[in-house]
């Protein structure tokens, strides 16, 4: 079924809504007493980007998320959207969609009523009223659901009628705050892919918090780590994933094995093979290398000196866990064929693969582990 | 069948004591002083005070409902705002479940001793001059007992209205801003409509409480009984006219009447208000 | 930024003045009543004021020789706490648990059963009771302490209400299977694992049910039996300043009750386990 495609009326906000504008968070600071939400936060967005924000608990993404929209102050900075500062405007002329991770549907309305309800408090005709939501229940594919109740709708499907509301009245901005978190796992990965094609669709710059690395990493163009206030790394998901700034986004982001190695130049030696390093890895002496399970190449050697604790079978994949001859706990991925062939026990041979880590120092390693 | 035991205490003890009487009220409206059938007792209840004490129950019930509900209302939101846990919430919680509960005599005194002919308010008044229309105002249904009643009124509206208040979500306020709503759109469009069952069930129940109540009238009012709890009080305490009890009885059918169809519509008010709210 | 408008910290500030004088407005009406009641009772004879009528109420001896009719009131009303809170968590908990592990068709029943006292006015109810009560008298005596009869029934919509959220929140049937499976007989799962977990609930309920029984007026008068609120209408008639300070402090008394309650549920929150 092809999705209905949005027009571009341009006439009912006024302005070019129909392939979003550039947002700018500028060196915001928001304090509660002692504990800093927002730390000196700048990001900047480009039109039709849709960016993730990615963190633990507490990291200050979904305060940023909520400054944005005005649902909260900021004791310092600008929020600029489209060139213009609009810090100083209330949230409800500031033109942006939003979508909540629970109760998002207004209760004593139907779905349809809902997503009409930012068209009816511009005074839109309601001929053009109903024409514009059920465009934007079939884009969300629940058009037979429309004249349903929050109460009768399921938890992906009342998402699904909050994204078309937000989407009816043509935001600047598209706000995600963890919409998917309250999901069961599948309908999340469902949901997940349908919100970035839609977005792709109408081209809103879209702002997306979530705690869920997967998910941030799927749908997002751009994704932002943020920890204690601020900005880790701001990278597209690749390199994200491929070529971490710091050990907490290395941590953060996919699985990593910290293993021991020394450094000479830009280069490590680990485990008897030389790998190249990352920016930001420490330069010389003793370290650690943050090191992927798919960058690591585990064969079966008699002689190898590694020992097998486990293997895993992951569907797809399969995972092998290890402790070298130093003692390191190591886990490596393997193919899903090859499990049955590994037993606890059996001597294996680990080699890196040439693909650049980050190393940091020895002491600093242990002390940044990143909370999940 | 031996599980049917374990709950055989519970009914006998609510039958005896809740079912039985319930019954013979019902009955026993039906019934002359000999036990025989009749619907004599219906027909003495268009006697002229009796109509005239219904109707007073009714008129003051619905005022002081109205009353109560809205200040009772604008009470809760303001409580809603103060932060959970906090002092002011639970004190006014308290408070409000204890002058809900304690109508009745300690009202009435505490009425006596401010309004009354010796009250420090009448006594206060009268210095700048205003004198409260004699000093048995107090004493007649509609002045004072309306005053007195919405004294119970709004706190037991405080005590059932603030749970609805408190079941607004704020992210609903919150859609609603994003899209454009001001505070006063959101009340019209969105808060207004969810709060109004449980407005008016809230609204209905102080009507019940305010039609029920009997302690508070027995110890202001001496003399007469214009309204129907007293009216019925008075079957049972004075000398009836043999062959007249019953009347008592269908009087309290009559009562029982007119709550169950003001319950019946709360209840169904309840149902549509707990879907939404997801209590 | 110098100037950063400040525009939910300028909505909360709003609110909090609504509050304050919503609050006090109405603090202001339910207050004087209450003002009323000190007013009056510390009035000396030639103007000014004494601490006379309050000292003594407090007064154990006087009470006793002069107002004979508020001791026994006092004396009843306390008793009658003991019996329907007693009742009531006796006949209820039981049942209500029981309902729900072995007779869960019947909750329907049981929960129209104990709401069924809001639609029946105590003032009807006691034209029913009439009968039922020359019975009582019969065989127990003309004691007003069986008035908890009474009172139970009048009580078991509250009851009934703070016990169903109590047990709502436990996961009785698991509980009950669990100790059953590991032996436990019905009284030790009822009394040892069941009671201890809604202990809240019973705490609440228990308190609602004191603030009625403390309140009641219409039963007791019209039975001519005694209680607090009779005897301190029956004061009324001879020595209003008496009478008045007596019902201040029950008052007062049932506030405290209530307001204790009210973080005997806050404490035992906090102890709710944490969701993964």
């Amino acid at each position: 079924m092809t999705p209905a495609k949005v027009p571009h009326s341009g006439t009912m906000t006024g302005n070019d809504a129909g392939h979003g504008v550039a947002v700018n968070l500028v060196n915001l600071r928001r304090s509660y007493g002692t504990i800093h939400a927002l730390d000196g936060l700048t990001l900047d967005i480009a039109p039709g980007e849709f960016v993730a924000l990615l963190g633990p608990s507490g990291c200050g993404k979904t305060t940023a998320l909520r400054v944005l929209a005005g649902l909260e102050d900021a004791d310092s900075g600008r929020v600029e959207v489209g060139g213009k500062d609009i810090t100083s405007v209330p949230t409800s002329a500031r033109d942006m969609g939003m979508v909540f991770q629970a109760y998002s549907l207004f209760p004593h309305m139907t779905a349809r009523q809902n997503v009409e309800f930012g068209l009816r408090l511009r005074h839109i005709p309601s001929a053009r009223r109903a024409a514009r939501a059920s465009q934007m229940m079939d884009l969300v594919e629940l058009s037979d659901h429309a004249d349903r109740y929050a109460h009768q709708l399921s938890g992906g499907q009342q998402q699904r009628v909050a994204l078309a509301r937000a989407l009816a009245i043509e935001p600047q901005v598209l706000l995600l705050d963890e919409p998917l978190s309250a999901l069961d796992a599948k309908v999340r990965v469902q949901l997940r892919d349908e919100i970035r094609r839609i977005q792709l669709e109408v081209g809103t710059t879209t702002v997306f918090v979530t705690h869920d690395q997967e998910e941030a990493l799927a749908v997002a163009d751009r994704v932002g780590v943020m920890r204690a206030g601020n900005l880790e790394q701001l990278a597209s998901p690749h390199d994200l994933y491929a070529r971490p700034a710091t050990p907490f986004v290395a941590d953060f982001v996919g699985l990593t094995n910290r293993l021991r190695a020394t450094v000479e130049g830009q280069r490590a030696n680990l485990m008897g093979t030389s790998v190249p390093l990352l920016p930001g890895s420490v330069l010389r002496g003793g370290a650690l290398v943050l090191i992927r399970p798919e960058s690591i190449a585990v064969t079966a050697d008699p002689a190898g000196r590694t020992t097998v604790v486990s293997a895993s079978f992951l569907g797809s994949t399969g995972s092998l866990y290890a402790v070298t001859e130093s003692g390191e706990n190591v886990m490596a991925q393997i193919d899903n064929d090859t499990v049955a062939t590994f037993s606890p026990g059996d001597r294996v041979t680990l080699v890196p693969r040439p693909n650049p880590a980050l190393a940091v120092a020895h002491e600093a390693g242990a002390d940044t582990t990143a909370p999940l | 069948m031996g599980a049917l035991l374990g709950v055989l205490p519970f009914f006998a003890y609510t039958a005896i004591f809740l079912v039985i009487p319930t019954l013979i009220v019902v009955v026993g409206a039906f019934l002359d002083g000999k036990n025989r059938p009749t619907l004599g007792n219906l027909s003495a209840l268009a006697q002229p005070q009796i109509v005239s004490a219904f109707v007073h129950s009714v008129v003051l019930s619905a005022v002081t409902a109205v009353l109560g509900a809205v200040f009772g209302a604008l009470l809760a939101y303001a409580v809603s705002t103060a932060s959970e846990g906090g002092l002011l919430r639970r004190m006014m919680t308290s408070l409000c479940g204890v002058l809900a509960q304690f109508g009745g005599v300690t009202l009435a005194f505490a009425f006596v001793a401010t309004v009354g002919s010796e009250g420090f308010l009448t006594l206060w008044l009268k210095n700048i001059g205003i004198d409260l229309a004699g000093s048995t105002w107090l004493y007649e249904p509609y002045k004072g007992l309306i005053l007195v009643y919405t004294y119970f009124q709004i706190p037991l509206m405080l005590i059932v209205f603030l749970p609805a208040v408190e079941g607004l979500r704020p992210q609903w306020r919150e859609a609603a801003e994003s899209l454009g709503a001001s505070t006063w759109h959101y009340w019209r469009h969105v808060g207004g409509p969810i709060l109004a069952p449980s407005f008016i069930g809230a609204m209905l129940l102080l009507f019940t409480n305010a039609f029920s109540a009997y302690a508070t009238a027995a110890a202001l009012i001496s003399q007469g009984s214009p309204i129907i709890p007293l009216q019925i009080g008075g079957t049972l305490s004075s000398e009836v006219i043999l062959g007249q009890e019953n009347i008592g009885k269908a009087m309290a059918l009559g009562m029982v009447a007119i709550v169950a169809v003001v319950m019946t519509l709360y209840v169904v008010l309840e149902r549509r208000t707990t879907r939404w709210l997801g209590r | 930024m110098a100037g950063t408008v400040k525009l939910r910290a300028a909505r909360r500030r709003k609110q909090t003045i609504f509050r304050r004088l919503v609050v006090a407005l109405v603090g202001l009406f339910f207050a004087l009543p209450i003002v009323g009641m000190v007013e009056f009772t510390t009035r000396a004879p030639g103007g000014g004021r004494t601490l006379d009528t309050w000292a003594t109420l407090f007064d154990l001896g006087v009470i006793n020789a002069d107002y004979p009719e508020l001791k026994t009131g006092l004396q009843a009303s306390a008793g009658l706490v003991v019996l329907t809170v007693a009742i009531m968590l006796v006949m209820l908990v039981p049942t209500m648990t029981w309902v729900r592990l072995r007779l869960p068709g019947m909750r329907r029943l049981v929960e129209f059963i104990c709401i069924l006292p809001l639609t029946i006015p105590a003032i009807v109810l006691v034209v029913g009771l009439a009968p039922v009560y020359a019975w009582v008298a019969y065989f127990l005596g003309e004691s007003s302490l069986w008035l908890a009869f009474a009172y139970v029934v009048l009580v078991l919509p509250y009851a009934y209400r703070a016990l169903d959220a109590g047990l709502s929140a436990i996961d009785v049937k698991t509980l009950a299977e669990a100790a059953r499976s590991l032996g436990a007989g019905w009284p030790t799962v009822m009394w040892r694992i069941i009671l201890p977990n809604v202990r809240t609930a019973v705490l609440s309920a228990s308190f609602l049910s004191v603030a009625l029984v403390l309140g009641e007026f219409t039963i007791a008068s019209l039975f001519s039996r005694d209680n607090l609120q009779v005897a301190i209408n029956l004061l009324g008639k001879r020595d209003s300043s008496i009478a008045i300070a007596a019902a201040l402090a029950a008052l007062v008394l049932a506030f405290i009750v209530l307001f204790a309650m009210s973080f005997v549920g806050a404490a035992r929150g906090s102890h709710r386990p944490k969701e993964n």
